[in-house]
């Protein structure tokens, strides 16, 4: 299906994902958009191994591997932080960062 | 079968304290302290015993005479934390979540484990992530406080981000590469400009998870809202962990571009020194306070990593391990008192001296060491790491590390002022604590006390460690 598409695209494509997912982490508000932009930032990395196995490491399954345990790992700390955002709901009826100043400097 | 031995005989205890669980009734739950923590002593005890180095899964887990006590190094001081945190989870609103505790932290001690023994960037990933994440559901323990579960988020969320990071520089080292071990990667790094990008980014996502200075922002926060007990845990064996792993992987992974690696650390020791010094001075929380304090310390044992030689890698390994005591010990004050009183602020502790002669002791003594004043650990782990900076020729380095001690020892003294000059109207009550406390804060000073003149503990380190050359 990706026949003589160029390794570049892919790494491009990867890099795009990763800092728009910095940038969601950094920018956005709400939790649940921020878990959003770190899921983008593991599935760059998932794109970066699969196209560097498949285009330059086509021996080993190395990459792929990889991949399958980022997703697998990703999906647990998903879990738990979906947990923490809906403890602090309880506490604080808000899933807003801003609203998570009780303790700074 | 044997070789795995320290990850087996935890993930035996973890899983027992598990079935226990299950038949305990919600009133009873308090019971398995006193079990998980003999556990805890007979699986430190074990480990001990010499076994034999071996490699498992094709070299994905390696295990080595030098793991080996960088396991036990890391066992101690959990069953120290077992012991200290007695105390709080006898109180009534922990008294139905107990066992999560000790299952929760055993499991991030497994993963510890697995990440110190790795040959492997999967298992080293794996390894990390299991250290990881519990921690975080362990921040917001104490979830009906708003505080805890604020921490919780923090601490879920950064790691995550950093993971994330981290990550993403292993991609690059696989491109470049095309294997993730260990002994396959290192002779192929040669400095191309992509493995040095990967380096940077593998480098910041363990800077988190050591709190180094341009990536610390989180620590303070979550010190102060998690439970005390955690917060120690967190900054010692939670930190100790990551300083060995990163230390193995720089002097074998990425030995090649030591010229790299060794300017960068030298921007960052400097910053995460100063930086941790100047906040700790305005802190008036002590978890706050110790939290920056942390940030610090872990500055200095990067100053034994920089050395680059077998002393460097023993000064840095020997150092965290006096660390862990003494920080323990502070931290182990700190926690008796928050739950005993409630009061955390450094003016709470004015004339705690007349109250509780003993506490204040403890904790002159620990901070003492933390600050490196002569008869105690503390300034034995300074004074080598000073030394094995020194061999390689970093005296400007060396002579800004001097100053902030004498920085440092500004601030640890306030505290103890506070403690033993300071008058105060309303000081903290008298009150009694508990034999496992005892237990705890004794094990600490005998650590701070004997480390430092034991020259064995050294010398066996020494004899384990490598350098790169």
């Amino acid at each position: 299906m990706f026949e003589g598409v160029p390794l570049q695209w892919f790494l491009v494509t990867g890099t795009i994902m990763f800092f728009v997912g910095i940038y969601g982490f950094l920018v956005r508000k709400n939790l649940i958009t921020i878990l959003m932009s770190i899921e983008l930032i593991l599935n760059s990395v998932n794109i970066n191994f699969v196209a560097f196995n498949k285009i330059l490491y086509p021996g080993h399954l190395e990459g792929m591997f990889f991949t399958i345990f980022v997703i697998a790992v990703a999906a647990a700390e998903t879990s738990v932080a979906i947990a923490i955002i809906i403890n602090i709901y309880r506490r604080i009826v808000n899933i807003d960062v801003e609203k998570m100043n009780e303790m700074k400097y | 079968m044997l070789i795995m031995r320290h990850e087996l005989l935890l993930i035996t205890i973890t899983v027992i304290l598990l079935i226990v669980e299950i038949f305990l009734p919600n009133t009873q739950k308090h019971k398995i302290i006193l079990p998980a923590i003999l556990l805890m002593a007979a699986v430190t005890l074990v480990g001990f015993i010499p076994g034999t180095p071996g490699v498992l899964f094709g070299g994905m887990y390696q295990s080595t005479a030098l793991t080996m006590m960088l396991k036990n190094i890391l066992n101690i001081g959990v069953l120290i934390i077992f012991i200290q945190s007695v105390d709080w989870l006898k109180q009534d609103q922990n008294k139905e979540k107990v066992s999560e505790f000790f299952i929760l932290i055993l499991s991030t001690l497994i993963g510890m484990n697995y990440m110190i023994s790795s040959g492997d960037f999967l298992m080293f990933y794996l390894g990390l992530e299991l250290a990881t994440i519990p921690i975080a559901a362990l921040a917001a323990y104490e979830r009906y406080k708003e505080k805890s579960a604020e921490a919780g988020v923090k601490l879920i969320f950064t790691s995550a981000l950093s993971s994330g990071i981290l990550l993403y520089g292993l991609s690059m080292i696989y491109g470049t590469t095309g294997t993730m071990y260990f002994a396959d990667v290192a002779p192929l790094i040669t400095g191309a400009p992509l493995q040095v990008l990967a380096f940077i980014f593998f480098f910041t996502g363990m800077a988190f998870k050591i709190s180094l200075v341009p990536f610390h922002l989180w620590t303070a926060d979550v010190y102060e809202g998690a439970p005390v007990n955690v917060a120690s845990y967190l900054s010692v064996i939670s930190k100790g962990a990551a300083v060995f792993i990163l230390t193995i992987i720089l002097y074998t992974v990425f030995a090649k571009i030591v010229v790299i690696w060794s300017q960068m650390l030298y921007i960052i020791i400097i910053l995460t020194i100063t930086v941790g010094n100047l906040f700790a001075m305005r802190q008036q929380n002590l978890k706050r306070f110790l939290a920056f304090s942390s940030i610090a310390q872990a500055g200095f044992i990067l100053l034994g990593i920089i050395g680059q030689s077998q002393l460097g890698m023993t000064t840095a390994i020997y150092f965290v391990l006096v660390y862990i005591f003494s920080n323990l010990g502070a931290f182990g004050v700190v926690a008796i008192i928050s739950n005993r009183t409630g009061k955390e602020t450094i003016n709470d502790y004015d004339g705690l001296y007349r109250t509780n002669p003993k506490l204040s002791l403890v904790m002159m003594l620990a901070l003492f060491s933390l600050a490196g004043i002569p008869p105690l650990a503390g300034f034995f782990g300074k004074f080598f790491l000073f030394t094995a900076a020194g061999k390689q020729g970093y005296f400007i380095l060396l002579l800004i590390a001097l100053l902030n001690t004498i920085i440092s020892l500004y601030y640890y003294l306030l505290v103890i002022k506070a403690m033993l000059l300071n008058s105060n109207d309303q000081p903290i009550a008298k009150f009694k604590s508990d034999c496992y406390t005892r237990l705890g804060l004794v094990l600490c000073v005998a650590g701070m006390a004997v480390i430092g003149f034991a020259s064995v503990i050294y010398e066996n380190i020494f004899n384990l460690s490598f350098g790169i050359f």
